[in-house]
């Protein structure tokens, strides 16, 4: 996944300047930065959430401009949003399965467009276990009724269920006490080890740290370095993100780790 | 019930009290309240009186609840969107009067070039110009973004000043009607009971209806966009294309209920009830569905309906002054919102 020259302005505010991004395959990039750095902009257009003012965006080597989010799942890439984006009074099954919904096969699905619910619980159900997720045990469930950990569990499964390519976390563990974030990295690293990317928005170093391949600091709607956990401390990484250290060209990690 | 409760309580089974058992329970199932509601009022009311049981009672009871019944269905739709119509009443007379100054000879119409047309294609344009306001509700609110309440505020009031340009303020009577004009009115009788083709249609509808929203994907992404319309678009809804077909669909039902109201009253007349929008309101909140979006099934509107119209016939029978029963119907609506705001803060 590929952005060059990026722009996204709200009005009198630029969110982002013209911004580069690189995604290789299989690996999982950080995008860190400081509050009101453009990293929730920048993977907003990748989302299909809103398509940036200006520049240019590949997927798998192919050249979009996502219009919905409906464009960017037809293109393999799916988001975990910082609100999780979940309908509260609809059960967990449907939830999974809003905007694609599955029909019944024959007539009345195709004439009468009847749901095939039943099958749509059991692949929820096939989605949870293969992903591991053991903290969701009624799928029939109201959303409303769980935790803030089980509605990011929700979330996450369902982005995790239809990527075929990418998955973009934003925030993920920010509401999530210390086990439940753990259970999230744990599915981050599963995420690449069945050979997705994933891009993952954290401000908790410690995290970032322990997932990423590569690290994108954010910085004044730019991208000001990609570093690596190995060549950059997190020490530097907070610098990179207020300005009190700039990383030659030529150190930077640019192309695949 | 007792065992899709323990699956909502999960681990905390063992702290449910009484009351948090029939909160969760109702936050499933909001019509359930309405239902019991409506149990409570038939059976108290048979008690007090006991004509209120008798077949003709009964019979005058249903057939009573079409009108406000059907417009309830349209009703419920929107305000599963978390949207609201103001102009229910107002658009369905539009459509009746369309309807019946389109049927009737030219010495009857009040529209001279339009009279005397055939009967099957004056019910059609009728239901026709129903849908269209009820797609241009719709166009308003989701193309300028609008809000529902004051969008249908200013076509209610549009609506009914356009049915008093042109079809000025008289009523059409039905002897001057061809039949099959008040053909809904019309039923068959089974045993002591008489079912009209109106009531009928008005059930079909519902189960129609009932259907496509537990049963389609424009269904749940309905209750999708009531629920959270930010949620709803980020997960790839076309959130402004649901809006606007629930608010096409209700005005398709509205025109059917234009029919069937002409069937009810035996007659076509622009004073039926300026306060229908705010009856529909009354039946679908005490119905259980939640002003709020999101929330309930429509099937609670045709018992909130049933419910305000028993009310109403048992508080006559018992003698009831007409003042009191509209006070009495106010206290329900109120208990009705007060149950919606308890059930909504269903928490784990």
């Amino acid at each position: 996944m590929k952005g060059r020259g990026l722009t996204k302005r709200f009005g009198s505010v630029t969110a982002l300047n013209g911004t580069d991004f690189d995604l290789y395959p299989g690996e999982v990039l950080a995008v860190i930065g400081d509050n009101g750095a453009g990293k929730s902009s920048l993977i907003k257009c990748f989302a299909g959430a809103h398509p940036p003012d200006d520049g240019q965006m590949w997927v798998a080597g192919e050249e979009v401009s996502f219009k919905s989010t409906q464009d960017a799942r037809e293109h393999g890439v799916e988001t975990v949003f910082q609100t999780l984006a979940v309908s509260p009074a609809l059960d967990i099954a449907t939830n999974l399965f809003l905007g694609r919904e599955v029909r019944k096969k024959g007539f009345m699905g195709t004439f009468f467009r009847q749901l095939d619910k039943k099958g749509m619980r059991r692949m929820a159900e096939q989605y949870l276990e293969d992903l591991g997720i053991s903290t969701l045990q009624d799928i029939t469930q109201a959303v409303e009724t769980l935790s803030g950990g089980q509605r990011q569990a929700v979330a996450v499964a369902r982005a995790a269920a239809f990527g075929s390519k990418v998955i973009i976390l934003d925030e993920p563990t920010a509401a999530l006490g210390v086990r439940e974030s753990g259970k999230v990295l744990d599915l981050v690293k599963d995420l690449k080890n069945r050979g997705l990317s994933v891009v993952l928005i954290s401000h908790n170093m410690p995290q970032v740290y322990e997932v990423a391949d590569r690290i994108h600091v954010q910085r004044l709607g730019v991208r000001a370095a990609v570093v690596t956990p190995d060549t950059a401390s997190m020490n530097d990484s907070v610098g990179i993100m207020t300005g009190a250290i700039t990383v030659p060209q030529e150190e930077q990690q640019l192309s695949a780790s | 019930m007792s065992s899709s409760n323990e699956a909502v309580g999960g681990d905390f089974d063992s702290e449910m009290t009484v009351a948090r058992r029939i909160q969760l329970t109702l936050h499933r199932f909001p019509w359930l309240s309405s239902l019991a509601v409506l149990l409570a009022v038939v059976i108290g009311f048979s008690i007090v009186n006991e004509r209120f049981l008798l077949p003709s009672t009964v019979s005058l009871m249903v057939q009573q609840t079409v009108i406000v019944g059907t417009l309830a269905l349209a009703q419920a739709l929107i305000i599963l969107t978390a949207g609201i119509d103001l102009s229910i009443g107002s658009l369905m007379i539009f459509g009746q009067m369309l309807m019946a100054n389109l049927a009737v000879s030219a010495m009857a119409s009040n529209v001279l070039p339009i009279a005397g047309q055939n009967p099957y294609l004056a019910i059609f344009l009728g239901i026709l110009a129903a849908t269209a306001f009820g797609a241009l509700n719709g166009f308003l609110i989701v193309r300028f973004g609008l809000p529902p309440f004051i969008v249908t505020l200013g076509t209610w009031s549009v609506f009914m000043g356009l049915t008093l340009i042109l079809f000025k303020a008289r009523t059409i009577q039905g002897k001057e009607m061809p039949e099959t004009m008040l053909v809904l009115g019309e039923g068959i009788s089974i045993g002591p009971f008489f079912l009209t083709f109106g009531l009928l249609l008005m059930f079909s509808l519902y189960a129609i209806v009932a259907w496509a929203l537990r049963n389609t994907a424009w269904g749940k992404h309905v209750y999708a966009v009531g629920d959270d319309p930010v949620a709803a678009k980020l997960t790839g809804i076309n959130t402004n294309g649901v809006l606007f077909s629930v608010y096409l669909v209700a005005g398709l039902i509205m025109g059917i209920a234009a029919f069937v109201t002409i069937g009810r009253v035996g007659s076509a007349s622009p004073n039926v009830d300026p306060m229908l929008n705010l009856q529909t309101i009354t039946a679908v909140v005490i119905g259980g569905v939640s002003l709020f979006g999101g929330r309930g099934a429509v099937v609670g509107a045709l018992l909130g309906a049933t419910i305000v119209v028993a009310v109403e016939m048992g508080l006559s029978l018992a003698g009831v002054d007409q003042a009191y029963r509209t006070a009495a119907i106010g206290v329900l609506v109120i208990i009705a919102v007060g149950i919606d705001q308890w059930i909504g803060k269903v928490k784990i």
